[in-house]
């Protein structure tokens, strides 16, 4: 895992990308003063910002990310149309449940993606996350964390754990290499 | 051309208001809070996608323009979505609001709201197993 910057001006080059496509999107427009403005606020913000923040993890696997994106946008797809199959069919033979899973991530960022994979994609929706780093004394040891979700519909408890374990836990993992 | 650009924006614009009426048919049909979430976080984002892509296409159908404002409007959709359905849970965890009676893994409901709330401080923390 790697938390410092390659480079001191541009500390977090996937975000400044995405703000400068923002940007051209904003103004719907490729002409050269949007091209130069953009760039301009793409490298400030991040400069300016990365002080204010807590070192967080950073992409070490574009390629990876890319894949994981897609992967999670057709699930959302796919999510959508289970979701209203369940809600338009009968809701007594519905089979709400409370699962936690063990999570082996334990940065914020990581953490906050996982959690919002899993409210987008089939059936759940992410809860909470416990024990917080806050319910620990300075010098505990980071003991195991768990991730409480709400599913709509559970067929097989330890199936579905495997599932986000390994559809969406493992890939990042190896994009943040933690 | 014309006709069939028609024909694209009919078709997104059907697809995300079905789908919007689902969600919101959810909201209604379902028995407690946790499974009412499901509807508003899921169906909706597909619903919402529907109707801009039927946006983006109307928008860029006169000439030399092309429309691109909605992809932001899903990216933001996406990103904030997860977020205020996270928040929604836990404010009902805080509040120990009920389960529908047949909702499996109960103790696991309780060890969450245990955290949730501030009973779950260091001094008293659930065990786990």
């Amino acid at each position: 895992m790697n938390m410092i910057p390659r480079f001191k001006w541009l500390p977090t080059p996937y975000r400044s990308l995405l703000l400068f496509i923002v940007w051209l999107l904003l103004n719907q427009s490729a002409a050269f003063i949007h091209l130069f403005f953009g760039a301009f606020l793409a490298i400030t913000i991040p400069w300016i910002c990365y002080r204010l923040r807590d070192p967080q993890p950073l992409i070490q696997r574009p390629l990876l990310t890319l894949r994981y994106l897609l992967r999670v946008f057709a699930d959302i797809v796919t999510a959508n149309a289970e979701v209203a199959l369940l809600i338009l069919g009968p809701i007594k033979r519905l089979r709400p449940a409370f699962v936690r899973v063990p999570l082996d991530l334990q940065h914020n960022l990581p953490l906050t993606i996982l959690a919002g994979t899993v409210s987008m994609t089939p059936g759940t929706v992410s809860a909470d996350i416990y024990p917080t780093v806050e319910h620990l004394g300075p010098d505990d040891p980071l003991p195991q964390r768990w991730l409480l979700i709400h599913v709509l519909d559970l067929e097989d408890e330890a199936a579905l754990i495997a599932t986000i374990k390994s559809r969406y836990e493992a890939p990042l993992k190896e994009i943040f290499q933690c | 051309m014309q006709n069939w650009m028609e024909w694209a924006v009919a078709f997104f614009l059907l697809l995300g208001g079905c789908f919007v009426l689902i969600g919101s048919i959810g909201l209604v049909r379902m028995p407690d809070f946790f499974t009412r979430l499901h509807g508003p976080t899921k169906a909706t984002t597909l619903g919402m996608g529907g109707i801009l892509l039927g946006s983006i296409f109307y928008f860029s159908m006169s000439p030399e323009t092309l429309s691109v404002h909605e992809m932001l409007i899903t990216i933001f959709l996406l990103i904030t979505a997860p977020v205020s359905a996270h928040m929604l849970i836990k404010t009902a965890l805080h509040h120990r609001l009920k389960a529908v009676e047949h909702t499996q893994g109960e103790q696991e409901l309780k060890r969450g709201q245990a955290f949730a709330s501030k009973e779950g401080n260091r001094s008293e923390t659930p065990e786990d197993q």
